[in-house]
C-alpha cells in the first residue's frame, strides 16, 4: 500500500515536472537541444519508475505509530524554527534550545536535557567560532565571548608570544 | 619511473606540517565517526565538507582532511561490528560474523588489532593499485567524447544500486529525482531560469552540499527519534572487555594468505562499477570460507574470518577511488560524497585532473599512504580509547550531529532559506529510507546532473541535432550495453544475492548468540 501511494505521488510529481519544464522560457539564442529536453527525459524516467512502484508494490515498511510520526514532524518543525531563529537571536540561545529539545526527545531526562543543550551550544561555539573562526550568527552573548577571546589574543600578541593570529577571531 | 617521480612530488606536497596535522585529525575523527553506530563514512564526510569549505582550506589540504576521514571511517566501522555486533556501516556487516564471536570469547583486543592490520594491508595495496591503474584508465578516458561521457554517466546510475539492489525501479526513481533537482536554477547554456518558480534563492540552483547533509546526516537524527525505546534502539548494549591487544605473530602469519587473496579480490570489486565495498567484503568472506574453512570454524570466531572482510572492504574502498579520480564517475556512495568534495572545491575530476592538477592527485595519493600508516599506528595502541567512544549515547551524539550540520550549511550560505531546505531534505531522506529508496543515486544525480546534461546537449549540438550520435561509436555502444546489463541483471539475480548476504549473517549470528 505504501508503495502504491508513493508511486501515485511520484507519478503526479513527474507530470508536474514535465508541465513545469514545458513552461521554461526559451531564449532566442538556443542550442539544438534546448533547455527543455533533458528535464523531459528525467520526467519520463520518474514517471515510468513511479508507475512500476504503483503496479508492483513492495511489502509495506513498518511505519512507526502515529504518535512517533507526529514526534518526527515536531522535531522537523523545531529544526525549521531553529533555522529561522538563528539570524535573529544569535547562535547560543537557539542552539541550546534546539539541541536540548532533541536530546530530550531522544531519551534524556528533562533537567539533563537543559544541561546537555547548553553544553552542546557552548562547545560548538567555542570550537567552531573561537577556535576555527567560522562565521556564526552573533548577538550579545556571542559578541562578549568573541571580545574575551580577542582580548586574550591581544595579551599574547603584546607579550611577544607567537600566538597564531588565525585562532583569535577579529572582534568586529 | 615517471610514476615514482610523481609520487615523490606528491609526498613533498603532503609532507607539510599543516597537511600532516590535517591527516592526523581526519584519521582520528574518521575512526570515531566510523565507530559510532549511525555515523558511517558517508555521513561523516558529508557533515565535514561544508566545514572544510568554510574554514578556507585549499583544495589539497581539504582533500587530505576528508579522504583521511573516509579511510578512518572505513577503519572505525569494524569497532562496533566486533564489540557490539552492530556494523558501523554496511561494508562492516561481514566483520560481525567472526569478529563478535571472537569478542565473546574474550579475544576482542586481538580481533580489533587483527582487523586493523588487515585493513592496513587491504588499503595499502589498494592505494598502490590506484597509483598503477588510474593513469592507465586516464589514457582510455581521453578517447571519450561528449556522447561517450553521457553513456558513462548513464552507466554509473544504472549500476549504482549494485548487483544486490532489490528494486531497480526505486533506484531509477532516486536517480531521476536527483537529476531533476539538479536542473533547478539558471540553465548554463542559454541563461534562462528553469523550474525556479520565481524564487530568487533558487536561481543559483540547489547546492548539492545542502542535499547531502540533509539526506544523510539529518535524516539519521529522525531515524534515531523513530527508534528510541524500541528493540532497534542501540544505546542499551554494553561493549565486552577488550582483552589482550597485541596479536601473536603466529596468528598474523596464519592470516597472511587470506589477506593477500582478499585484497586483490576487494580491489577488483571496488574498481568495477556497481560492486563497491559492501560486495567487496561479502565476496572476500565467502571466497575465504570456501577456500580455507576446512574445520568449519568460520562464523564461530575464526581470525581469518575477521581478516578477510576487513582486507576486502578496505581494498575496495581504495579501488573505488580509481574510477572516481580517473573518470569522474564514482562507483559507491562514499566516493559520491568525495566527488562532492572535489566539485565543491571547483575541481572537476576526470582524465584532465591528472594533467591539470597533478598536485591535487598525487598529493592526495601520498596522503592516503600517510593516512594508512597513521591509522595503523593510531588504531592498535588507541583502540581502547575508540571503544570508549561507543559509550557516548546517541541521545547526546545525534543533537550534536544535527547542530554541526546546521553550522556547516550556515557557514556556506548564511541564510535561513538554505537551512529550511536542508530540514526538508532531512525529512525527505527519512521517508525515502522508510520506503527503501536508495539515497546515493539522489546525491549522485544532484552532483552530476548538470555535467550529464551538458554532455548530452554538446554531443547533439556537434552532430547538428542528430540524436543518433549518442550511440554513434563502438565505445558508446559498449557503454550502453554494460549499463543495460548492469541495470537488468539485478532484477534477475539481485534478490537471490541479497538474500544470501543476509542469510549468512542471520545463520551465523544465530549460532553465536
Amino acid at each position: 500500500m505504501s508503495d502504491r501511494v508513493f508511486g501515485g505521488i511520484g507519478l503526479a510529481l513527474a507530470i508536474f515536472y514535465a508541465w513545469a519544464a514545458a513552461g521554461i522560457q526559451e531564449s532566442f539564442l538556443t542550442d539544438e537541444v534546448g533547455p527543455k529536453v533533458f528535464p523531459w527525459i528525467i520526467a519520463t524516467v520518474l514517471g515510468l519508475s513511479s508507475l512500476w512502484c504503483l503496479l508492483k508494490p513492495d511489502p509495506n515498511p513498518d511505519w512507526p505509530s502515529l504518535g512517533r510520526l507526529a514526534e518526527i514532524g515536531l522535531a522537523a518543525l523545531v529544526l525549521a524554527a531553529y533555522a529561522e531563529a538563528l539570524p535573529v537571536f544569535g547562535f547560543l540561545l537557539p542552539t541550546a534550545i534546539a539541541s536540548g529539545y532533541l536530546t530530550w526527545r531522544l531519551g534524556s531526562k528533562p533537567l539533563e536535557s537543559v544541561v546537555i543543550g547548553v553544553l552542546t551550544a557552548l562547545g560548538i561555539y567555542l570550537i567552531f567560532r573561537s577556535l576555527l573562526g567560522l562565521s556564526l550568527p552573533r548577538e550579545g552573548v556571542e559578541l562578549a565571548i568573541d571580545r574575551f577571546f580577542s582580548a586574550l589574543g591581544d595579551t599574547f600578541d603584546g607579550s611577544g608570544d607567537a600566538a597564531e593570529p588565525t585562532t583569535a577571531p577579529s572582534g568586529d | 619511473m615517471d610514476l615514482l617521480a610523481n609520487l615523490g612530488d606528491g609526498f613533498l606536497i603532503a609532507m607539510t606540517w599543516q597537511n600532516l596535522l590535517l591527516a592526523l585529525m581526519g584519521c582520528f575523527l574518521g575512526t570515531i565517526m566510523g565507530a559510532l553506530p549511525g555515523l558511517g563514512p558517508s555521513n561523516g564526510v558529508a557533515i565535514l565538507i561544508p566545514l572544510a569549505f568554510t574554514l578556507g582550506l585549499g583544495p589539497t589540504p581539504s582533500l587530505i582532511l576528508l579522504t583521511s576521514v573516509y579511510y578512518g571511517a572505513m577503519y572505525g566501522g569494524r569497532i562496533s561490528s566486533i564489540l557490539l555486533n552492530i556494523p558501523g556501516d554496511e561494508p562492516a556487516m561481514m566483520t560481525c560474523l567472526d569478529g563478535y564471536p571472537m569478542a565473546q570469547k574474550g579475544r576482542a583486543g586481538e580481533a580489533l588489532a587483527l582487523s586493523g592490520i588487515a585493513s592496513f594491508v587491504g588499503a595499502f595495496f589498494a592505494t598502490w593499485g590506484l597509483v598503477l591503474l588510474a593513469p592507465q584508465l586516464v589514457r582510455v578516458a581521453l578517447l571519450f567524447g561528449p556522447a561517450e561521457y553521457f553513456a558513462l554517466f548513464t552507466l554509473a546510475f544504472a549500476t549504482l544500486g549494485g548487483i544486490a539492489a532489490t528494486n531497480q525501479a526505486k533506484s531509477a526513481f532516486a536517480a531521476a529525482l536527483g537529476l531533476g533537482l539538479a536542473m533547478i536554477g539558471v540553465d548554463t547554456q542559454t541563461g534562462v531560469p528553469r523550474l525556479t518558480f520565481g524564487e530568487v534563492h533558487l536561481y543559483d540552483g540547489i547546492d548539492f552540499l545542502i542535499a547531502i547533509v540533509g539526506l544523510f546526516a539529518l535524516s539519521e537524527v529522525f531515524v534515531f527519534i523513530e527508534h528510541r525505546g524500541t528493540t532497534r534502539d542501540i544505546s542499551t548494549k554494553a561493549p565486552p572487555a577488550i582483552g589482550r591487544i597485541v596479536p601473536s605473530w603466529s596468528l598474523i602469519r596464519s592470516c597472511i594468505p587470506t589477506m593477500g587473496r582478499t585484497t586483490v579480490l576487494g580491489f577488483i570489486a571496488g574498481v568495477l562499477p556497481g560492486a563497491g565495498a559492501s560486495l567487496g567484503s561479502f565476496i572476500s568472506y565467502s571466497m575465504e570460507k570456501r577456500l580455507v574453512d576446512k574445520e568449519k570454524t568460520f562464523g564461530t570466531g575464526d581470525p581469518r574470518g575477521v581478516a578477510a572482510p576487513e582486507a576486502g572492504n578496505n581494498a575496495a574502498a581504495g579501488g573505488a577511488l580509481v574510477p572516481m579520480l580517473a573518470l569522474g564517475v564514482p562507483g559507491s556512495g562514499t566516493t559520491a560524497v568525495l566527488l562532492a568534495v572535489l566539485l565543491a572545491l571547483n575541481i572537476t575530476p576526470g582524465p584532465l585532473l591528472f594533467t591539470q592538477n597533478p598536485d591535487v592527485v598525487w598529493g592526495l595519493i601520498a596522503a592516503l599512504f600517510i593516512g594508512n600508516v597513521m591509522l595503523l599506528a593510531m588504531n592498535i595502541p588507541m583502540v581502547g580509547l575508540f571503544t570508549r567512544v561507543l559509550l557516548i549515547p546517541p541521545r547526546i551524539l545525534m543533537p550534536v550531529v544535527a547542530m554541526i550540520s546546521f553550522v556547516g550549511i550556515y557557514g556556506i550560505s548564511g541564510s535561513p532559506f538554505e537551512l529550511l531546505m536542508m530540514v526538508g531534505f532531512g525529512l525527505m531522506g527519512w521517508v525515502l529510507r522508510k520506503l527503501d529508496v536508495p539515497l546515493v543515486p539522489v546525491i549522485l544525480g544532484t552532483l552530476l546532473g548538470n555535467e550529464m546534461e551538458v554532455n548530452f546537449r554538446r554531443a547533439v549540438e556537434i552532430s547538428n541535432g542528430d540524436y543518433g550520435v549518442l550511440v554513434g561509436s563502438p565505445l558508446a555502444i559498449g557503454l550502453w550495453t554494460v549499463a543495460l546489463v548492469g541495470f537488468v541483471l539485478p532484477i534477475l539475480v539481485g534478490g537471490r544475492i541479497k538474500r544470501r548476504m543476509h542469510m549468512s549473517r542471520d545463520e551465523e549470528g544465530a549460532l553465536s548468540d
